[in-house]
């Protein structure tokens, strides 16, 4: 079948399934189950509506129990076992663990996740803000709003690549297509440069990609908040005496100072999986290691699930009080 | 000595959307001048021309003699307080309040000094390291009247403060800033409001605003007793001065009115030029100055349609003379049961009948 053909299929059988699912049951429950009629009809409704929004979450209920929970369960057991010829596996402690905080690779993708950690957050974050800011202020702020949003459709592998183009080098004497080695000869370079092997700087050529895309994300959610604030407070703040500078820090930055916590831990959950990028666009090589690229590798190109499964457990591990913390001021805010 | 001048004053916004025109007002220093006028009518967007907030498209306004135009608001001398209090949430009342002043680079025993006693004159001493969120309705008023006034500034400009308070601490608000005026008898005030009850008791003038200019200017009681138009003699008074058509039947120191539609013959006690007989007017006269009669001198006489008994007064409604007159409110002074379905003839006094032709009052021809 013409995969486009198949992806049309596949879209009509989910939503139609979907539906379906719905309907039936909802018409299951209500004329066979507990009839709202004869002489328990009172009875048979409240019943029927006791059990319908178990209906509406069991679908959801199933796919997060079967791809979220019993993966995390199984990864822990993976973590702390041993594969054996044969496929048997054998119970081995914290040994993977042991293995794995010995190696210099694993450290390397700790430090790197940690500058991730960093740098993008922040970033995206202060540029999220100022675009959001300075956007509202003039006639065509909407059209760079949506330049600046657009990269937010973009996937992180097209991304990877687009920016692989950006520091793309050719050789002395040919046309430069990427982007920055065409500016660095302009500017009176001697010969192109090689930019994501340069150990050090080409972690940050990688965080740039990540900026790039998130700080679509930031400015939205900042834009809005921004727009939540009351008018008047700015005008008093005027009238008060404020100049620009200290309207926007000392008035609209702490009032939406919740929104900017939210938006920050976000990017930074995104930050602790960052995998794409750095998979497509160095691997890892010339020291970019990150956790999760690493847990790729130990995972399936060394078929090494102990310890792949052990690098797993500790991104999660790092991931969830930024989680628990991201949810907590998100609930805090929509109060 | 603050004195604030608006002269052929005018706001048009995008070009073509005119609000304002030809606002004309000299205020004097230690006035409370208060806006009034319909929803709309452009009192706030007046109010934020003085405080630097809206630009002002043409004419000029000073303060002082001082053009004030192009100044920004923190240099014009004004505090304002907003309808909805504008309090800064994340600061406590004491950060509120020193906002300006250490914005103004101000020493801070300075500050603290003001602050203590702005905050005691205003009963916040106990609240001054609270946010807002932990303050009632009427506390978070009295925290942005006291940010205006820590300010010492020349001009407080309110816009519309008490709408946003329930009607008891309203009152309660209303007669706080009465006193707080009459402790600053030099500071001037600048007032809106759609609440006519605010205007009469606060003005020492009131400027009532429609069509998009002054209507009249005046003491309220100048306002209630001698409106210079329809519009004022309607807008000012609960329940609206009745308007009844009629004709002029004998000129003279004292005017004597036809009305229309089968009335009866009353007396004004305004003077009219003898080339005036015959004019068609309309009679104004307030439901309360009405009074039931039996004389010849008598405004109308007809059935009385509802009657709303309120105990102090009664409100009477009567049945209109066509059906495209205005309707008629009488208000008579205490309890009368079963006036409804009776027919009474109604008068006031000459010196409580208002006339008007062509919407203007004949006492300013």
């Amino acid at each position: 079948m013409h995969p486009a053909l198949q992806a049309i299929v596949t879209i009509i059988i989910g939503v139609g399934g979907c539906v379906g699912y719905f309907y039936f049951s909802n018409q299951f429950l209500d004329k066979v189950l507990f009839p709202a009629r004869g002489p328990n009809a009172g009875r048979n409704i409240t019943r029927a509506n006791m059990i319908r929004p178990w209906l509406f979450l069991m679908p959801a209920l199933l796919a997060l129990g079967v791809y979220l929970a019993y993966p995390v369960v199984e990864t822990l057991r993976l973590s702390l076992t041993e594969r054996l010829p044969g496929g048997e596996s054998q119970y081995v402690g914290l040994a993977n663990y042991q293995q794995m905080f010995a190696e210099p690779k694993f450290w390397e993708a700790m430090r790197n996740n940690m500058m991730w950690l960093l740098v993008v957050p922040a970033l995206s974050t202060v540029f999220g803000l100022l675009a959001a800011q300075l956007s509202d202020r003039v006639r065509w702020g909407n059209l760079a709003k949506s330049l600046i949003f657009m990269p937010m459709a973009i996937s992180f592998v097209g991304a990877a690549v687009i920016w692989k183009l950006v520091y793309d080098a050719r050789p002395v004497g040919q046309d430069q297509i990427g982007v920055l080695n065409a500016l660095y000869m302009f500017f009176g370079g001697t010969e192109p440069k090689n930019w994501l092997t340069m150990i050090g700087p080409n972690n940050y050529l990688l965080m740039i990609v990540l900026v790039w895309i998130q700080t679509g994300f930031a400015m939205v959610i900042l834009s809005a908040a921004l727009r939540g604030i009351p008018e008047e407070t700015v005008e008093a703040a005027i009238v008060d005496g404020a100049n620009p500078f200290q309207v926007f820090f000392k008035i609209k930055v702490p009032q939406i100072m919740g929104t900017i916590v939210v938006v920050w831990t976000t990017i930074t959950i995104v930050v602790l999986k960052v995998f794409d990028i750095v998979f497509a666009m160095t691997n890892g090589q010339w020291e970019t290691q990150v956790l999760a690229n690493y847990m790729y590798d130990k995972l399936f190109r060394a078929n090494d699930w102990g310890v792949g499964s052990a690098s797993a457990m500790i991104i999660m591990l790092l991931v969830s009080p930024i989680l628990v913390w991201n949810v907590y001021n998100a609930r805090k805010e929509m109060k | 000595m603050t004195n604030l001048k608006l002269t052929n004053v005018e706001k048009t916004y995008a070009g073509n959307i005119n609000v304002l025109n030809d606002i004309n007002l000299d205020i004097k220093t230690g006035e409370l001048i208060v806006f009034v006028g319909p929803s709309g009518c452009g009192k706030s967007t007046l109010l934020r021309m003085i405080a630097g907030l809206e630009t002002i498209t043409s004419g000029d306004f000073t303060i002082d003699g001082v053009r004030m135009n192009d100044m920004p608001p923190a240099q014009r001398g004004i505090a304002m307080v907003f309808q909805s209090y504008a309090l800064y949430p994340h600061m406590t009342v004491r950060d509120n309040m020193s906002f300006a002043l250490k914005l103004a680079k101000k020493p801070q025993a300075e500050i603290d000094a003001a602050i203590d006693r702005v905050a005691a004159t205003l009963q916040l001493t106990d609240y001054l390291d609270r946010l807002p969120k932990a303050l009632s309705g009427g506390q978070r008023q009295r925290v942005a009247i006291g940010r205006s006034i820590v300010r010492d500034p020349k001009v407080y400009l309110f816009d519309e403060p008490l709408s946003n308070l329930d009607a008891a601490l309203r009152v309660a608000t209303r007669i706080e800033i009465a006193q707080l005026k009459e402790s600053m008898p030099d500071s001037t005030m600048v007032y809106v409001t759609h609440d006519q009850v605010e205007a009469m008791t606060l003005a020492s003038r009131i400027v009532v605003l429609a069509n998009k200019g002054i209507a009249q200017v005046g003491t309220p009681l100048d306002l209630y007793e001698r409106p210079e138009n329809e519009f004022v003699a309607q807008f000012i008074g609960s329940p609206a001065m009745n308007l009844l058509s009629g004709t002029v039947e004998q000129t003279g120191e004292v005017t004597q009115v036809r009305v229309d539609h089968g009335g009866g013959s009353i007396s004004a006690n305004i003077p009219t030029r003898a080339d005036m007989q015959g004019m068609s007017v309309n009679i104004g006269i307030r439901p309360e100055d009405m009074e039931p009669t039996t004389s010849d001198n008598y405004a109308f006489e007809n059935v009385v349609e509802i009657a709303e008994a309120l105990g102090e007064v009664t409100q009477v409604y009567f049945k209109r003379q066509t059906a495209n007159a205005n309707p008629v409110i009488a208000k008579l002074q205490g309890i009368h049961r079963e006036v409804r379905g009776q027919t009474m003839r109604m008068t006031a006094e000459p010196g409580k009948v208002h006339l008007f032709a062509d919407g203007q009052s004949l006492l300013y021809r």
